[in-house]
């Protein structure tokens, strides 16, 4: 068999060098920065700047605040993600059958993704508004008078709301295909074997369709801690006052409004090692489980 | 071909010209809306004023916006030559020495008149350091006053409450019967915590409020303001306050609407008032006090932001932001920016000047906000300098959102208030170290 290669070692490294560059200087090094900031108190305009040790870190351990903000990273994260894949999980299967007009359907189904993450704040903002917006008249029917921005709640009922909408088309977008991917042989011998359509669902279609969930639950969880930012800073109005907050928006709030710098690069650093977590998980645990075809 | 470039060339010569010939200077504010229209007139009016200085101002967000967009850019060289902090941001601007030229020897090092005593008494210390040095121009300043519905309080026979304790026991009992909701107010932390202790003249931190060290402490875990958020709830669980979220708009809205009779705003938010169509008139009073804490009310602080001149400027460029300040704190532009937009004039001269035109006769709410930053001066009331304020709002903010939703009792929320802030006051001081 004939082997492909490079005949020199040059030429390869030549082509990886600017993938390497990039990614030394926008990601590893801002990384080292913060890392190194994390141990210090500095100055925000950079005149003084003291060796903290770790208080940093260990001020975070300490402040209810911050582990308010952890808790509700968790919930949000966890609701966020089940929501916006079971919605458009349903939304996929039930597509997935409509024949007639399946063209339009599935286009406004995607719509919402061309939405940037602020606008659809924006949108939430006017649905959930305090004196007229639709959902609260709404929500006001059923006795519940719901306030954005003074009940903690309600405050996160929006944020959730309106993140789960954003996120719902790229879901629907990958499980449409997924489903479309799996083969019609297999659908057919199911049919035979099953009269249950939600039978049929649950032990041929949903087993078939994990890689693709798989992928969708990781990119969601980062989509619910990471990407859900402009959603989160355009509902709180730029005041978070007693609202709920992620911790991404709380690195933000600390170091970029408060210009705490040490303190919010602790809490990145926290991050950081939160997503490494994440990616070792992925690869580790369940990529070996989960067969792609 | 030839007469292209030597045309072209010639276009640039005489760029190159006009370049030389005016000195251009940036400035970088956090006045969106109207007033940001008024901030460019400004800006047009005094660069058509003369032909030595062209200034640009660019609109950089909110308050906290502009501050951190002002830190980035000085920490890679790039800054403007002028930076409009906040009142809140002001401590840390200051501390950095080095970061920005004190207004104060801008002025006299370029040969402009510079008295301190010229700007009224309400305006002069709060953006100076513990030796009374002006470091930052006062730009838009403003107190809070309480503005009220000329019908709503008249349908309900009262007048305008001079104390809480009238307030609590006349206006608000005889609103709520007229069908109102009586109060809203648009900025916890600066109205009944900020100015809560320069009416009342009770010391804010220590350290003389934080102008002499950095090793201060704040002190509002103190009986008269825990009596007064323990009333605050109260008011709101009786219908007498209502509390929108901390966001400004969402409090000033419902006065707006005409559900609520009595807010308290800003007195810059004057200018935006009187442009609406209301459907009812408006007008302003000073704060109201509790007559169990003092008889004797003081003035109030000034909020609002004022302008800093960064430093790492050429000599140049320099003289061109003096020669704008000049011309913003000539009596002209204080009357114009005063009547256009509700803020303070910041110098005697502009008071005197807008008083003589009659301007206060015509709108008696308008006076107000520099009536109350007139007011007897006390112990505590030339203003506060804590480090990380941003934060330590941001922290009142959210106690008292806790409050008010029930999730937590003032006694907790101050004693929460008071450690997180000395935390971050004794973070602030390390910072510096």
């Amino acid at each position: 068999m004939k082997r492909a290669g490079f005949t020199s070692a040059w030429l390869p490294a030549m082509l990886l060098l600017p993938q390497l560059a990039v990614i030394a200087i926008f990601f590893y090094w801002p990384a080292a920065h913060a890392l190194r900031s994390s141990f210090y108190l500095q100055d925000p305009f950079g005149f003084g700047e003291t060796f903290v040790g770790l208080s940093n870190f260990t001020s975070l351990l300490t402040s209810a605040a911050y582990s308010r903000a952890a808790w509700f990273t968790v919930f949000f994260t966890l609701i966020v993600t089940f929501g916006s894949l079971s919605i458009a999980l349903l939304l996929a299967v039930k597509a997935d059958k409509v024949i007639r007009g399946a063209k339009t359907y599935r286009t406004l189904l995607m719509w919402v993704y061309a939405v940037a993450p602020p606008v659809a704040g924006v949108i939430g903002l006017i649905m959930f508004n305090q004196s007229w917006g639709p959902l609260k008249e709404f929500f006001a029917l059923f006795g519940w008078d719901f306030k954005l921005g003074v009940n903690y709640f309600d405050t996160a009922f929006a944020m959730i709301a309106v993140s789960i909408w954003k996120q719902v088309p790229v879901n629907f977008i990958f499980f449409l295909s997924g489903l479309q991917s799996i083969p019609k042989s297999v659908r057919e011998a199911a049919l035979i074997d099953n009269r249950s359509a939600t039978g049929r669902f649950w032990d041929i279609t949903f087993p078939l369709l994990a890689p693709t969930g798989f992928f969708l639950l990781i990119t969601n969880i980062t989509y619910a801690m990471f990407d859900t930012f402009g959603v989160i800073d355009t509902v709180l109005k730029g005041q978070p006052g007693n609202n709920p907050m992620t911790l991404v928006y709380k690195v933000y709030v600390d170091g970029f409004r408060g210009n705490d710098l040490g303190g919010s690069s602790a809490q990145s650093v926290v991050l950081m090692v939160l997503v490494l977590a994440l990616t070792v998980f992925q690869f580790r645990m369940i990529e070996r489980r989960i067969h792609y075809t | 071909m030839t007469r292209i470039s030597l045309a072209s060339a010639a276009a640039l010569a005489l760029f190159a010209n006009a370049a030389s010939a005016q000195t251009e200077i940036s400035w970088w504010h956090a006045m969106g809306g109207a007033l940001g229209d008024t901030v460019n007139q400004i800006a047009t009016d005094f660069n058509a004023s003369q032909s030595d200085y062209v200034i640009t101002p660019v609109f950089k967000g909110t308050y906290e916006e502009a501050l951190t967009a002002g830190i980035a850019a000085f920490r890679a060289g790039e800054q403007p030559n002028i930076l409009q902090v906040f009142d809140a941001g002001a401590a840390t601007v200051i501390a950095a020495q080095g970061a920005t030229i004190p207004v104060q020897d801008l002025l006299i090092d370029n040969g402009v008149d510079f008295n301190i005593e010229d700007y009224i008494s309400g305006v002069r210390y709060f953006y100076a350091d513990s030796e009374d040095k002006m470091i930052g121009m006062p730009f838009n300043s403003s107190s809070p006053i309480m503005y009220y519905n000329v019908q709503a309080l008249e349908a309900a026979g009262v007048t305008p409450p001079k104390t809480y304790e009238e307030f609590e026991t006349v206006t608000a009992p005889a609103l709520v019967e007229a069908g109102y909701i009586p109060l809203a107010q648009s900025h916890s932390p600066w109205i009944w915590v900020e100015n809560f202790m320069s009416r009342h003249d009770l010391p804010f931190a220590t350290n003389d409020n934080g102008y002499t060290g950095l090793d201060t402490q704040i002190l509002v875990n103190s009986p008269e303001l825990k009596m007064h958020w323990s009333k605050v709830k109260e008011w709101r669980d009786a219908g007498f306050y209502e509390w929108y979220g901390a966001a400004w708009n969402d409090n000033q809205k419902p006065f707006e609407e005409g559900k609520v009779a009595i807010w308290m705003g800003s007195s810059g938010s004057f200018g935006g008032l009187s442009k609406l169509d209301l459907p009812f008139d408006f007008s302003a009073t000073v704060l109201p006090y509790w007559e169990s804490v003092t008889t004797e009310p003081k003035q109030t602080f000034i909020g609002g932001a004022a302008l800093f001149a960064m430093s790492g400027k050429s000599d140049a460029e320099n003289a061109a932001t003096a020669a704008f300040f000049q011309y913003l704190t000539s009596p002209e532009t204080q009357v114009m920016w005063h009547k256009e937009t509700g803020y303070v004039p910041v110098t005697t001269a502009a008071y005197e000047m807008a008083k003589a035109e009659g301007y206060y006769d015509e709108l008696p709410a308008a006076e107000v906000g520099i009536e109350q930053l007139s007011l007897p001066a006390g112990e505590h009331t030339k203003g506060y300098r804590m480090g990380f304020y941003v934060q330590i709002r941001d922290v009142m903010n959210r106690e008292f959102g806790r409050i008010l939703a029930g999730d937590t009792s003032v006694d907790d929320a101050f004693t929460v208030i008071e450690a997180e802030s000395n935390e971050l006051l004794a973070k602030f001081a390390q910072t510096q170290g």
